[in-house]
């Protein structure tokens, strides 16, 4: 049983991302309303960055600025690994962030078109007006 | 629907949770993520780039490329809003407001308008006339946001910051215009078609940097190339600092474009 | 300094930045640039080919930087014959659909043009890339330009099939990127060279196999394999013309090859195929997805719908000959990207001539067709017998590598698909023939009276008035169809200097 412990403590951060990505999943394919799963989908990608962000972070470390006097010579100083969390996840995030904002535009003009188009947003609703063509 | 989704769920989640099982605990420090590039990133960007914030180390030098397809992506979804929903079609009905007696005018007729200035000001339909208070406020905040806006760019190599940073603040100083007063003073100040080809300016300037360092013997987005013309100090933050302009410069007209096109529906005449 | 890898995506997004401006400044610049940046992307990826065929692969390191801290470029025979073949498709068709543009989007044709070269830039990075990451932000750009432009197609179910798009686009995309979190996690590094150098120490990990069921998954979902296809048919079917021409080739076969570059420079056969030994199950998903795909077709009144399905199909023969876990297989599923890339072009091109004419091309609108545009006809006809598979078009060759791979792995029921597949096929397009050459042109066309003598003979229904499509489109249509049957009679040298230099 300690073990078990052990492990929850060690790893709940991978753990509550795979719960949030669920909800997002879920609500992407169980919702009826266009808008609903819009927002799932964005919990869905947020889960990600989640993710991403736990795989930088590192104990006792702060965050990736290289500290102390950083004008002239600062590159004799020396720099510790262990000091300074990982980066690169950081930057990857940065692009998966500004990914998810611009499919969620595009998403959400479609959204307003589909609306000017149909007065709904309700996807059984869309599928019968579909159907009746 | 709901029974599908669920069960797509229960797979996915357990798939996921299986592969944990052999994932380093969360924040071990001599994990393979950890060690392998990071330390390298860490221990050699401040030398080689001689910027102190890493973050912006590795995202506009080491992997700038990454970076300006990502500002293609926003230039993208600019462009996406602008082709889905805008409406050329001119609209029939105008609202004025004749400020001295709050009064509603209507004019239904296409043909005619009423000149807007110290009597009649433009209204919307479902808008009610802006505050006095809440306009004083913004017009004294929007500038202070602005050049706030304008440190965040060019600061980005030494603390947090950057373009898309920056540029989301600079766009949303705009925004509070549009909120503030309404939509028509924002567009007439700025223009549509100067937020459109400030978008790929801006997007121009990133791809440019790369492209005349390519033109100098050097290979795409190597910065150390123009040392020549600026030279050798820190040759790349400067190079940093170009490309985060251009990011900046493309965020913020796109944000602008998002906004005005998904709130007037296309219209660019009332909204939100 | 050998700058061409570089050119060949810097060249697009240069050119649609600018048409970007353009497009503002003066509408009728855009479609001049739009056109010269391809060309120029055309040659360089030529000149990309021919030095990867005299002197092996290309390396670029992106900024200078040496991987795996930078991004780096690595083309090799698949990379530049991919590349050819994309820019080289995005090219023509630009030239072929400039009428079809102006019939769809009259009034901001400029931004079209715009957005058509991003999803250009977009498919020739994800090829160009040795990048995990990289990867995933060119799909991106891809995909929401795919998503933007299917949107302009239909005026009524156009936004609805491009939002499904969007939402199973973006599951797909982030189980990609999900899958490279796991590979970052145990391994450190995104290049493919270097995360492919760590694998096989590491082949018992179970972090690993989420990695790569994750990222297959993506891929796939991506690219429409059977059961994740769901979205294809709508979108393609809605999406304008002049997109859907270079959509429907391109975006699919990009995806395949994703999945062999993954299979191939990062996973490795030993671990997908010795340690996994995954070959049997996912053969059979092909040979499921062949004969659905064609079954789903035969069931098909729309043309273009039919079309969309006979994509669904052939991705069947992709990934199952990838599958197969042998080196005809994969040489077969590699030759058969390229020549499905063209045969599809050609189909679509022929459909969009159609449509230009026609307006509505459900196959009862075909009536007469032969008569009435004979050159588009004539290139339809070549690219139906290439995906029949008749010999000396180029269908044909890949078809019998795939079918050598299957006899050799064992693989018997995926070659019978292959046959089957290939007569539903001749069934499909004999029916849609049928229709355009002996039943007669429809009421309401007002050719009543040419119409009388064509009864006569087959060989006189050449004097109904023609009406052909665009000259542009239908010069292209025929340079594609010679082309099918020109890469058709090389495929040896193309298997011989390129594919196999590649696989060993």
């Amino acid at each position: 049983m300690p073990e078990l412990l052990d492990l929850i403590v060690d790893k709940y951060n991978y753990w509550l991302y795979i719960v949030l990505m669920m909800i997002g999943l879920y609500a992407m394919i169980g919702k009826n309303n266009l808008i609903k799963k819009l927002v799932g989908m964005n919990i869905f990608q947020t889960a990600i960055i989640l993710f991403y962000v736990s795989i930088g972070y590192k104990k006792g470390a702060t965050i990736p600025i290289i500290q102390g006097d950083h004008g002239h010579g600062a590159a004799d100083a020396v720099i510790k690994a262990a000091d300074y969390i990982n980066p690169l996840p950081h930057v990857l995030m940065l692009t998966a962030i500004v990914v998810s904002v611009a499919t969620f535009g595009v998403a959400m003009a479609l959204c307003v078109k589909i609306y000017q188009r149909y007065q709904t947003l309700e996807e059984d609703e869309l599928r019968m007006r579909l159907s009746e063509k | 629907m709901k029974l599908v989704g669920f069960i797509i769920v229960c797979l996915t989640g357990g798939l996921l949770l299986y592969g944990t099982g052999e994932l380093p605990a969360w924040g071990d420090p001599n994990s393979p993520a950890s060690t392998h590039l990071s330390d390298d990133y860490i221990t050699l960007a401040l030398e080689q780039t001689e910027a102190p914030n890493l973050v912006t180390a590795v995202l506009a030098d080491y992997r700038g490329f990454d970076t300006m397809f990502e500002t293609a992506v926003v230039f993208c979804a600019g462009l996406a809003c602008f082709l889905l929903l805008r409406d050329f079609r001119p609209k029939k009905d105008h609202y004025y407001r004749h400020v001295p007696t709050g009064v509603m005018l209507h004019v239904k007729n296409e043909a005619r308008t009423v000149r807007t200035g110290r009597e009649f000001e433009d209204m919307d339909r479902e808008w009610v006339p802006s505050d006095t208070i809440i306009k004083t406020v913004c017009r004294i905040l929007i500038p202070f946001i602005q050049i706030y806006a304008l440190y965040v760019v060019a600061h980005g190599d030494f603390s947090p910051g950057g373009g898309f940073q920056g540029g989301v603040i600079f766009g949303s100083s705009l925004i509070l215009l549009a909120i503030s007063y309404n939509l028509k003073t924002l567009v007439k100040r700025v223009t549509e078609k100067f937020l459109g080809v400030f978008s790929s300016l801006g997007v121009l300037v990133y791809v440019g940097i790369g492209a005349i360092a390519m033109a100098l013997g050097g290979n795409f987005l190597d910065y150390g190339k123009y040392a020549p013309i600026f030279g050798e100090h820190h040759i790349r933050a400067l190079g940093m600092l170009g490309v985060e302009i251009g990011v900046g410069m493309a965020v913020t007209a796109v944000m602008v474009i998002i906004y005005i096109n998904i709130v007037s529906e296309g219209r660019h005449d009332e909204g939100l | 300094m050998n700058n061409y890898p570089a050119i060949v995506v810097i060249a697009p997004l240069l050119g649609a930045l600018f048409a970007g401006v353009a497009a503002w400044v003066e509408d009728r610049a855009t479609y001049p640039i739009a056109l010269a940046s391809l060309g120029i992307a055309a040659a360089a990826a030529v000149n990309d080919l021919i030095t990867v065929m005299i002197s092996g692969p290309i390396q670029y390191n992106m900024a200078g930087w040496a991987p795996p801290m930078g991004i780096e470029y690595r083309i090799d025979g698949l990379n530049a014959l991919v590349l050819v073949l994309i820019t080289g498709i995005a090219f023509l068709n630009l030239v072929a659909s400039y009428k079809n543009v102006q019939q769809e989007t009259p009034d901001r044709s400029g931004s079209f043009y715009v957005m058509y070269l991003l999803f250009v830039v977009g498919l020739v990075g994800v090829v160009s890339t040795g990048d995990l990451f990289n990867l995933y932000v060119l799909i991106e750009i891809t995909s929401l330009s795919s998503y933007t432009m299917i949107a302009l197609g239909d005026k009524d179910r156009g936004a609805i099939a491009s939002l499904n798009y969007i939402f199973i686009g973006v599951i797909g995309a982030s189980f990609y990127l999900l899958g490279v979190g796991y590979i970052y996690i145990k391994t450190g590094s995104l290049n493919m060279a270097d995360v492919a150098a760590m694998i096989p120490a590491m082949t018992e990990s179970s972090t690993l196999l989420v990695a790569f069921i994750l990222c297959i998954i993506g891929v796939w979902i991506k690219m429409a394999l059977f059961p994740l296809h769901v979205w294809l048919p709508n979108a393609y079917a809605f999406a304008p013309v002049g997109f859907a021409r270079i959509v429907a080739p391109l975006m699919t076969k990009v995806m395949v090859y994703v999945m062999v570059r993954l299979m191939v420079s990062v996973f490795g056969y030993d671990y997908i195929f010795t340690t996994l030994s995954l070959s049997d199950g996912v053969v059979w998903m092909g040979t499921i997805a062949i004969l659905a795909g064609g079954i789903i077709a035969l069931s098909q009144k729309n043309l273009k719908k039919m079309m969309t399905y006979i994509i669904v199909c052939e991705i069947g023969y992709m990934v199952g000959g990838a599958w197969l876990g042998n080196e005809l297989g994969m040489t077969g599923a590699i030759l058969h990207i390229v020549n499905d890339a063209l045969m599809t072009f050609a189909l679509f091109l022929a459909v969009g001539n159609m449509v230009y004419k026609l307006d509505r091309v459900d196959i009862t609108d075909l009536q007469g067709l032969f008569a009435k545009m004979p050159w588009t006809m004539g290139g339809f006809v070549i690219a139906a017998f290439s995906i029949v598979g008749v010999p000396p078009t180029c269908g044909f060759f890949s078809k019998w590598y795939l079918i050598l791979g299957a006899f050799e792995a064992g693989a018997y029921h995926f070659a019978a698909a292959l046959l089957v597949s290939s007569l539903i096929c001749a069934v499909l397009f004999f029916k849609v023939f049928e229709v355009c050459f002996f039943e007669p042109m429809s009421e309401g066309h007002g050719h009543g009276d040419d119409h009388g003598h064509g009864h006569d003979s087959h060989g006189e229904h050449a004097a109904v008035a023609i009406e052909e499509a665009p000259v542009a489109s239908v010069i292209t249509l025929a340079v594609v169809s010679v082309s099918l049957i020109v890469v058709g009679l090389y495929s040896g040298t193309i298997v011989d200097r390129i594919i196999l230099p590649f696989l060993n």
